[in-house]
This record gives structure tokens, sequence and C-alpha cells, in this order.
């Protein structure tokens, strides 16, 4: 599948939003900031005859529907200009986002999908529209099921806004994204939030190194750019995407030193209660074909219960250690770590998304609805951020917060009570075998919960000792100790380090990490530059809040 | 379970904190109750200022006060770091209101000299420069600037780490820390006071008041009178570590120890601080880079917005009950400049038994000429 | 220490990093190019001044940023390379205040 080039006059540069005043002039010779958005618009021609029907059942709303032409027009851009308002804007273009946008826009709804990302595809999908890699056996038939999805999504009538970050959402639905160094505010009726899940924290002695990354980070290279690493690689942790990736660079020819499995061994047996729905899964072959396949080439050492990733400016050695065995040391360029994905919660958060501890997933999740509403009217959570489910249970996710927009905004373009029971039940049977794989794959305490010159706070390099020790200032939550330790106040506001401060606090109150809550985040939920701010629109009642005399 | 103790602080922030300091250097046996880890929390939000330079119009003696305080930061400093070995960084280079427009540095003169023309009011140095001179002390202001005051007794701190060195060492002194202990009643009874918290009751021979804002309804329940507003919403934006390059503080633009630079100030008549008026921080942000092109380049981590701590007039209250002899009332907008008082002074002063007429009269609530609660 | 897999094709990229020109690919992140080129340590922590190299590659750690054609404090993961773009790794703002 060759890469899709933007559409004619939608060339990178000549369309995106132009900048206020002053961003044109930034000296002779630089490339144009704004090259790095990507607008390019769903074709309104009709869908082609040998893309699937959507899997729940949405009927085909056609194109001889005068009322959904006038619909596309509604939706179509003049130029690239995004509006100021729209029926629903969708934030992430992965598995959820392009199926909430493949159900609203079609119904009629002027959508809009923000992505930070140069393509769609989210994490698992990533560089689907691009990517390099030719030879499709190499990333797996999971990874190319997202064509279809893709194609659906660009074809819906949603207009695509690429290299776009979103960084303020409130209670009142006001948006404010920043797209090639410009910052545009606008409204929307309802508010999709599809930003996916990040990598669990995985707190190691040495896990800052260079050449220490995550099991995603590797999938990315490979997807986005056909690059595996190269020299001594050795792969720590649990999960089903540790032997993915494994067996992805197997496929493209890679050499893996050892396979480190830090799956505890408790879990297989508390695991077991669930293992009929998952052997009647997909994933359950899916998951034995992996596993096997990288056992035929690579080391695989299980019970591993301590790490460290050794170095001075970078790694140059894993130390592993089994039980209460004796610690065994490789040589290694590259370590990647894994043990499992948490939802992303920050602009969920941030725009006061009431959220809970689950306690089999490990993470803090939003309260939602089976339609994933939220605590705020007109917000919804749709895919892993939702609560991790996979590839396939977000798209179904996605799917049902389009309907229950259409539901809201057309009523009476409204899938009925049939299809929404059928994406309900497409739902569940995504799900299935999940917690399973939840109970399986529950990374370890010890890996969770560091001790000592661990760092935990990447940015502020606030250690495990740190914390512990200010633990005595009577410290019931993580805002007291972000105040006392600046844990969480870096650029990346605590995705590295919300998981594990929580869940140490929780262990040294003796209490659940619900009742410690977390970080309390605020826009920009993303760092933007000073001046994108301070070129924002300005009122006559904030200037005068600020210019007192 | 009930304890016994000599006082206890009801708040933990730095009114609290640095009062439940200064009682336990008197040997006092004091209970520090506070509440979790969401509250108000001034302590957390503030813009660390040890400022002396707009204070005190409407009332002179608060000039006297505050500078008072600016001159025992120092040793206050100097004693924190020597118990704790934390480095609160505090520093008194002087500081700046800088104007962006003729008409600003009009109103800035303006309210600097009826300050100093009130009668009683000490005299200090606050010089209304211009551009130029302003440049000669602190390089890189933008072309817009046109002028502004200086004040030399002006500085800041690292106020989060004020608060933790506060906690460290008030723990280190035996203090008992008691979060989630949110106060719902106080009775006074046979020379004590009875306080119900939400974990608990508590027993203490004396209480101080010194929860911010909810000193207006805990007040009441001792005969006393503290009236708040509690609707004095500021906000601030904070960037990224940068290159040292502003060497004296700005009243809305500082550079912290660490490299971080925070803005302000504004003011909304709002209560809820969970919210945040992006407008707000939009003119702020292009104020601070009209005053410092270098934050041009900057980049925005954290925007918040926080309920000031502020009295129905903006000057303290402190004040002791008569009819619950041994409750004392301590609350401020400027915990941060008058922690240094409220350690030396107050706290002594509380130990005794008394508040010090002659100096702390004039911050009684009397002044607001209201009959004292039955 | 990373490699390009043999039968990936694509139009060549040619940037600067820390001035040394580099080939990258068309459809690389800047992360991907500093990888390939072995530059991956491109910030020092802002506290202890300690080497980092990119860890996420998804826009979560903010460990790769960097400056692109003088803009600091990019995430090099989300930004696509373009012909004559210029990277430098050693950004001033992330250096702890004298």
């Amino acid at each position: 599948m060759t890469p899709s080039e933007p559409s004619p006059g939608h060339e990178h540069g000549a369309s995106a939003p132009s900048p206020p005043s002053g961003g044109e002039g930034r000296g002779e010779g630089a490339p144009p900031r704004v090259a790095a958005a990507d607008v390019s618009r769903g074709d309104s021609a009709p869908l082609t005859p040998t893309l699937s029907p959507p899997k729940s059942g949405l009927p085909d709303l056609g194109t001889n529907n005068a009322e959904l032409g006038q619909a596309r027009v509604r939706v179509r851009e003049e130029g690239a200009r995004i509006q100021s308002d729209y029926d629903v804007v969708i934030v992430g273009a992965g598995p959820a986002g392009l199926a909430a946008a493949a159900t609203t826009a079609p119904a009629g709804l002027a959508t809009l999908v923000l992505d930070e990302n140069a393509g769609p595809g989210g994490q698992i999908y990533r560089a689907i529209t691009s990517t390099p890699v030719q030879k499709r056996d190499i990333l797996g038939p999971d990874y190319w099921q997202g064509e279809d999805l893709v194609a659906r999504a660009r074809a819906s009538g949603a207009t695509f806004v690429h290299g776009a970050t979103v960084w303020s959402l409130d209670r009142d639905r006001q948006i404010v994204v920043s797209i090639g160094g410009a910052s545009h505010g606008l409204f929307a009726r309802r508010v999709v939030l599809a930003t996916g899940a990040l990598e669990r924290p995985f707190p190691i002695p040495g896990w800052t190194l260079p050449g220490v990354m995550t099991a995603g980070a590797a999938q990315t290279l490979l997807k986005a750019s056909g690059v595996i690493p190269d020299g001594r690689l050795v792969l720590a942790g649990t999960g089903p995407l540790i032997w993915l990736i494994a067996a992805q660079i197997l496929r493209a020819g890679g050499a893996i030193e050892a396979m480190l499995d830090t799956t505890p061994k408790a879990n297989f047996r508390r695991a077991l209660a669930h293992a009929p729905r998952f052997v009647a899964s997909p994933y359950f072959a899916k998951g034995l074909a992996l596993q096997r396949e990288v056992r035929r080439k690579v080391k695989v050492i299980r019970g591993v219960t301590a790490l460290r990733a050794l170095g001075d400016d970078a790694l140059h050695e894993v130390a592993f250690a089994r039980g209460g065995g004796a610690e065994e040391h490789i040589a290694a360029d590259t370590l990647l770590l894994h043990q499992g994905v948490a939802p992303n919660v920050n602009l969920a958060m941030a725009a006061g998304v009431a959220h809970r501890w689950d306690a089999r997933q490990l993470c803090f999740v939003p309260a939602l609805d089976a339609d994933g509403n939220s605590s705020v009217p007109g917000i919804a959570v749709a895919g892993d951020g939702a609560g991790i489910g996979g590839a396939l249970a977000a798209a179904e996710r996605g799917r049902l917060a389009g309907m229950a927009a259409v539901r809201a905004l057309a009523s009476e373009r409204a899938p009925g009570a049939a299809e929404t029971q059928a994406a309900r039940r497409a739902l569940r049977r995504a799900e299935r075998g999940r917690a399973f794989l939840d109970i399986l794959f529950a990374p370890a305490a010890a890996f969770r919960l560091p001790a000592g010159d661990t760092i935990v706070c990447r940015c502020e390099e606030v250690t495990a000792a740190q914390i512990a020790e200010t633990m005595s200032l009577g410290v019931e939550g993580p805002n007291q100790l972000k105040a006392f330790l600046r844990c969480g106040m870096g650029p990346c506001q605590g995705r590295m380090c919300g998981l594990t401060v929580s869940e140490l606090i929780a262990q040294a109150r003796g209490v659940a990490p619900d009742a410690v809550g977390y970080y309390r985040l605020r826009p920009p939920v993303k760092p933007i530059p000073l001046k994108e701010l301070a070129e924002m629109p300005q009122t006559e009642a904030a200037v005068n809040a600020v210019v007192r005399g | 379970m009930a304890r016994d103790y000599d006082i206890a602080v009801i708040g933990g922030g730095l009114v609290g904190a640095a009062i439940a300091w200064g009682l336990a250097r008197e040997k006092q046996c004091v209970v520090l109750l506070d509440e979790g880890d969401i509250a108000k929390r001034a302590s957390r939000g503030n813009f660390a200022l040890v400022w002396v330079q707009s204070k005190g119009l409407g009332l002179p003696d608060y000039v006297g006060w505050t500078i008072r305080s600016s001159d025992q930061w120092p040793r206050l400093a100097a004693e924190l770091q020597e118990q704790t070995g934390l480095d609160v960084c505090f520093e008194r280079p002087g500081g700046f209101a800088l104007a962006l427009s003729e008409a600003e540095l009009a109103a800035r003169a303006a309210t600097i000299e009826r300050i100093h023309r009130q009668p009683g009011v000490p005299t200090f140095a606050v010089d209304i420069l211009d551009r130029a001179a302003i440049e000669k002390l602190q390089p890189g202001i933008g072309p817009a600037v046109v002028g502004g005051s200086f004040c030399p007794l002006d500085g800041h701190v690292n106020s989060l780490r004020l608060f933790r060195a506060f906690h460290l060492a008030t723990t280190q002194l035996g203090v008992d820390y008691r979060p989630s202990h949110t106060v719902r009643g106080i009775k006074y009874a046979s020379g004590g006071f009875r306080i119900a918290t939400s974990a608990g009751e508590v027993r203490a021979g004396k209480v101080v008041l010194a929860a911010g804002n909810a000193n207006a309804t805990l007040a009441a329940m001792v005969g006393l009178h503290a009236p708040m507003r509690g609707n004095h919403r500021g906000q601030i934006v904070v960037t990224r570590r940068m290159p040292r390059f502003l060497r004296h503080p700005v009243v809305t633009v500082r550079q912290t120890d660490e490299g971080t630079v925070m803005i302000g100030d504004s003011y909304e008549d709002a209560s809820d601080d969970a919210r945040l008026t992006l407008a707000i921080s939009a003119v702020m942000a292009d104020r601070a880079r009209r005053m410092f092109p270098i934050l041009e380049n900057a980049t925005v981590v954290r925007t918040w917005s926080c309920l000031r701590v502020m009295p129905q007039d903006g000057f303290p209250i402190y004040d002791q009950s008569e009819q619950c002899p041994g409750a004392f009332v301590a609350c401020c907008h400027s915990g941060v400049t008058l922690a240094a008082n409220h350690a030396y002074d107050l706290a002594p002063m509380i130990a005794r038994g008394a508040l010090d007429a002659e100096r702390l009269a004039p911050f009684s609530a009397r002044r607001f000429h209201v009959q004292k609660a039955a | 220490m990373f490699k390009r897999l043999p039968e990936v094709a694509g139009a060549t990229v040619a940037i600067t990093i820390d001035g040394a020109p580099f080939n990258a690919r068309a459809g690389d992140s800047v992360a991907a190019a500093l990888l390939l080129a072995g530059r991956a340590a491109c910030g020092t922590t802002a506290v202890s001044g300690k080497k980092r190299a990119p860890y996420c590659l998804m826009g979560i750690c903010f460990e790769c940023l960097v400056v692109v054609d003088g803009e600091g404090a990019r995430q090099a993961c989300l930004v696509p390379v373009r012909d004559g773009m210029r990277i430098e790794t050693q950004s001033p703002k992330t250096e702890p205040a004298a």
C-alpha cells in the first residue's frame, strides 16, 4: 500500500491555518513551521465497493440521500481553516477516534479529528498510511487490519488535522489546539477523547539511561521508519506487546539476546479462573503462536524478579535475578522495557472528568457509562483511554461514543436499538479474555513500587528514597508530595511518574490508590510556547483582571 | 481518640506551620490540624514574594509590620536551613513593579505616594524610575517598559521549599501533624478547647485559627470575628527552566532559584480553583514577554488558579478571644512575607497567652466595627 | 544502536544534527533520525545534568526535546524530518540556572 498523498491543494504548508501576524517572518531560508500540520479532508466520494461495511451494522447511508449530501457540504472546508465550532471534536486518530469519526460524520455531524501525529492510526496502527515496511508479514495481520478503519474514517466526511496538539479542554467543551506554531480556540457540542494509552512506568535502577526504551518505542521505529535495534538487544517485562515486538523484530531479521520475562509466577494461578473465556477469545491462539515463534529463536528467562540497567552515560549491561537467586548479567546496547499500558489521563483529568482506580488493571480509568459518557456533560472517552482493551475494543468504544453523539445531536439519524445492541455485543466480544490478560500480565509490585535511589520522577530526578523520607511529613497524597519534592512538575506532567507516585503513597499509608488520588492536572496538558499563549485572544475583562494599577 | 496538647493550631499552611514552629521553639506541646491532599492551600499556589513596596494603603501600621518581617527574614531562612538542611533560597535584591504604559506608571507612582503620605508610615525607599534607570539595574527589559517602581526591601523565596521546611522543622521539634483532620466544631469548656474534627476529637489548652479563608467560619465558634473574602482568585503561569536572566523579582514576573519563571498576577471574583480563565493567562503571558522579550522563547509547562487568603479589607487579622480565652486567630494575605513575624513575634505572644496590644491592636477585627458575636 | 531494514526505500531527507549532516528518510521523526545517527543522547536533565535519550517515541516522556530550526523544546518524536532541517541537541534552556 503506497503512502497516501495529500490531495491537490492540500500540500504540506499550503493548507495549514496561517498563524497570526508574526508567524510568517521567521527569517530567510527557514522552512515554514506550518509544514508540521497536515490538513486533509475526507474524500466525499462514495465508499468504494471493496470496503466492508462497519461491523457494528450501522446502515450505509449512501450518497443518493440528499440530506447527507447537504450535510457533507456543511462539513466541507473552505481552504483549510478550521471552524470555531463543531458538532463533534474527536481528539486522537487511533482506532477509537477513527471509528467515532466514521460514525458521526456520515450521520451529518460536522466532525473534526485532531491528532498530534503526522498521520492516522494512533499507536497500534502507527504510520499505517505511510509505513515503509512493505512485507506485510513483518508487522502482522492485526496491524494491517487498521487499513480498513482508516479508509472508512477518511471517506466519512470528517475533517482531519494532524500535527495538532490539544492542550486545553474545559467543562464547557472549549478546546484550544496548537497547530503549526499557533493556538486556536474552538467549541464542540460533543467531545470524544480518544487519546489512548501510554506505557506503564517501569522504574528500575538505570531506567533513565540512554539505550533503555519502551517496547512501544521500538514498534514505532519499525512501523514509521523501518528501523530496528542493532547490536545487543535485551527485552524485559510482561504483557502481549513485548511478545509482539519480539516477533516483529525477529521477522524483520533482527536478533535478540534474551527475553527477561517478569510475569509473576503467582499470576498463572490467579488467572486460571478466567482461562475459559480467554481460550474462547481471539487472543488465545494468537498469543500462543507469538510466544512459540519467539521462543524458537530467543532465550526466554522466566520468573525474573529483579532488574537493573547498568552504564555510565549509556546502557552497557542488564543485570537480573530470579527468585532469590544470584544476580546475572547480560551485555546490552539496547534494553526494551514493557509491563503493560495504562490510560493517558491527562487531557480527560484536566477537563474535569472523574476517574477511579481500577484494581485489576492497576491504573486510573475514567468513570463512564455504557456509551463512554463521562462525568462532564458532552465529553465522552473512548478507546484505551477508557480502560485498556486493545484495538478491536477501542474501535467498538469509538463507535458507541459516536452513536451516542448522533443520538444527542441528530436523533432522527441515530442508529436504532438493534444497531446499538449489536455494537455493545461487538464490544463485549472484543473484550472477552481481557480479564485473563490483565491478571496474567499484572506487573509485579516490585516493578511498580521502586525503592532506594531508583528514579521515580524522571523529569525532576526524584528518587523513591526521597519520596519515602518525605512521607514521614504526613503526606496524604500526590499533590502535597509534588509541592514538597517537585515530582510531577516537569514537562511530562506526571505521565511517567503519576501511577508510581500514587501507588507508593498508597503503600506507605496502607490504603488503596483510590483513597490517595492523582495529580491535579490543568491546561496546558502539553507544554506550549509562551508566545502561543500570549497570542491567544485577550478580552477586556481579562485585561482588567490583570492590569489593576 | 482525644489527646491533650498545650496548643492546637488549625491550618497546616504557611501561617499555621510558621506559628506551630514558633510555638514548638517556645517548648509548647503542639498539634497541627490540617486538611487532606486536595484543599484550597494557598500555600501551594502563591507567588512567593517577600514584598514591601505596595503594602499598607489604608492601614499604615501594616507597612511597619511588613518591613519588620522582611528584616527578620534572613534569620528565618538561616535558622530553617540550620535545623532542616533545606535552603529556602531567600534573597532580597530589591524588586520592581513594571509599567507598560505611561498611565500605568502614573497610577503606580500615585499609589506609592499615597502609601508614603499616610501618617505614621515609616520612611523607606521606593523609587519611581524611568526605563533607562531600570535597565541599568535589570538588563533585558523590553522596549515596551516605560518605567516602574523599585524598592530595595523587596525579595522572594522558594515558597514550596519554605512550606516543606516548615513541615520538616515542626516534625523535628515534635509537633504532632494530623492531616485529614478537617475541623467541624470547637467548644470552649473549663479553660480548654474540644475540637471536633473529621477524624475524631482533639483537646488543647489553647487554639490558634490559621485556616485561611475558613477562619471566617471557625472564628465564630470561639467568639471571634474574621471576615474573609474567599472569592479572590488569581492565576499563575509557569515556564520550564531557563538560563538565569532575572536578578530582581518583579511583582508579576519572577525567576525561581530552579530557573523556572513564574508569571502573574490576576484577580477575578470567583471561587472555583479548579477552573481557569484562558484569556487571563494570555494577558499575563503577553505582558510578561513585553516586559522581558527573552520570554518569547519560553515554554509554559503549567498554569493554575488559586484562591488568595484575603481578609475583608486585605489586611491581617490577629485577635484573641475575650469570650473564650486562649483562642487566637491569625490570617493574612501575605503568609510568605509575614512568616518571620509569625514565627518570631506572634508565636511567643500566643505561648505567653496574650497578643501584644500595642503592636497588634491595629490588626484586630474590632476595626470592622461589628458587634462581637454574643 | 539502530539500523534501517534493507528493503526500506524512500526519499532521502538531508538534515543537520548539531551542525553535522545526516541523511534521514521521508517519514522519519527527528527522534528516529537521532537514533539512527547515533546521537540519541539529545538531552540532559535539568537538575543534575545527566544524559537522556528518547524513551517512549510517542510524545509522553519528553526526553527527546530538541531545538528545531531555532525553535526550542520541540518533541523530536513528533516532528517529521524536512529537507534542510537544523536539529540542535544542546539546548541552553535545559541548563540549570547559574
